[in-house]
């Protein structure tokens, strides 16, 4: 397997979050409520068209930030990744909230050296020297992306939401691991710390493998970033958002591109 | 909502406190499955107010043999049992907890006085009766009554992981 090239597809992927061509980004986590402290979680990280299937790439597991409902970091074990997807198990030692993310921060860039088309990526940091001298018509963009799903042991808690202002972020009203079919769950999302009006949200129920149609849900943020939305029936659910704004941290990069994206298991009443 | 919380209120008002005891009696049959791996089912018998919170656990019958407490893994199976209350307990519960039941009848009576009952203001209530077994399936039964006006002898019946499942209420 070329790393370069599967790297290299990922981070497109990741950038392409938002646009209607985008395939989806997920992590797919084995179940999401547990009653005994020492389960296990095992998650399937992948990017594909199909939700939860794995045929397209799998997701880079160097990105990943396991956090404990103590705020602690915890070390995913088992990583591992195929030609499909990537997997790795989590052991769920404490009681409450456990989330597990993969974080994308980016700059991407075209530009044109000699009559040529070229295109960079890299961290923000590496961008003055990743640009040969004689570039023109430099266009960069930076990007920033969640991926996101949640597991609970015993009771559900919330330290794991607490924000960090960048970027979307999503904020509970009703619980992620307490969702339950024909029940309507309330959530938030904000931009940089601050409620986020007008965004997009698009809910689509797994196992679209066995069926005609995406059945998705379509739900914009209110005034105050929040919306709702009524589980039609149980099962994993895959909720994306997408922001572009020109709140760049680097003069060089003219917009940025900002993406959220959660997976969550509705149960069965 | 609010309505039906002052009527319950009312009787609480006007009966004096030891006038309020009753008893209550439950029978739960688990019934015989034919399946190739059976293992008896966990079993959550509690009762809730009217809007779904738990006013007192009943009896949660789970492998509670098991070693290092790994029964437990399976609790969140009953998983209205577990939204509800299960999952802010600490397992096993004194009085609560027991060992899961083989196929039969089983009773269990509670006297008006006692910690499941004695905090229970009068009022509508339902039973809720949650079965879940291990490689099978799942079953939820209520039955509403009323606490502890009058003598009521209910029953509803289970069609896969309960069989009948019977309340009496006697004051």
């Amino acid at each position: 397997m070329n790393l370069k090239l599967l790297a290299a597809a990922v981070v497109a992927t990741f950038a392409l979050a938002g646009t209607a061509q985008a395939h989806k980004a997920w992590l797919q986590p084995s179940q999401t409520v547990f009653s005994d402290k020492g389960s296990w979680l095992t998650v399937d990280a992948a990017v594909s068209n199909d939700l939860f299937y794995f045929n397209h790439v799998p997701l880079p597991l160097e990105r990943l930030q396991i956090t404990a409902p103590d705020g602690s970091s915890v070390q995913p074990q088992n990583g591992a990744t195929g030609k499909l997807r990537s997997v790795f198990d989590v052991e769920l030692s404490q009681e409450g909230t456990y989330k597990v993310a993969m974080n994308n921060e980016g700059l991407f860039a075209n530009y044109k050296l000699g009559g040529e088309a070229k295109r960079w990526r890299g961290k923000a940091s590496e961008f003055k020297s990743g640009i040969p001298a004689g570039a023109t018509e430099v266009n960069a963009s930076e990007s920033l992306g969640r991926v996101e799903t949640f597991a609970t042991v015993g009771k559900p808690s919330t330290n794991v939401f607490k924000t960090t202002g960048k970027g979307i972020e999503l904020v509970p009203v009703t619980h992620p691991n307490d969702l339950f079919a024909g029940e309507t769950a309330s959530f938030q999302l904000l931009v940089d710390g601050k409620p986020a009006a007008g965004l997009k949200v698009e809910i689509v129920p797994g196992s679209t493998r066995y069926r005609d149609q995406q059945n998705e849900i379509n739900v914009t943020t209110g005034n105050d970033g929040k919306f709702e939305v009524k589980w039609p029936q149980a099962g994993m659910y895959w909720l994306e958002t997408t922001s572009e704004d020109a709140k760049t941290t680097l003069p060089e990069a003219k917009q940025r591109r900002l993406s959220y994206v959660a997976v969550f298991e509705v149960l069965p009443q | 909502m609010k309505l039906s919380s002052f009527k319950v209120l009312v009787p609480a008002m006007v009966l004096p406190m030891p006038a309020l005891a009753a008893d209550l009696e439950l029978n739960i049959e688990i019934p015989r499955i034919n399946a190739a791996e059976y293992h008896r089912p966990y079993v959550a018998a509690w009762i809730e107010k009217a809007d779904n919170s738990v006013a007192s656990n009943l009896a949660v019958w789970y492998d509670l043999d098991m070693k290092n407490g790994e029964g437990t893994k399976w609790l969140k199976d009953m998983r209205q049992w577990w939204r509800r209350s299960g999952r802010t307990l600490q397992m096993p519960v004194d009085g609560v907890s027991g060992a899961t039941r083989p196929v039969g009848q089983h009773a269990v009576s509670f006297k008006g006085n006692s910690k499941a009952l004695a905090g229970l203001a009068p009022g509508r209530y339902t039973l809720v009766v949650e079965a879940a077994r291990e490689v099978g399936g799942r079953e939820m039964l209520t039955i509403p009554f009323e606490w502890p006006a009058k003598a009521q002898n209910l029953s509803a019946q289970g069609k896969t992981e309960l069989g009948k499942v019977k309340v009496v209420v006697k004051p």
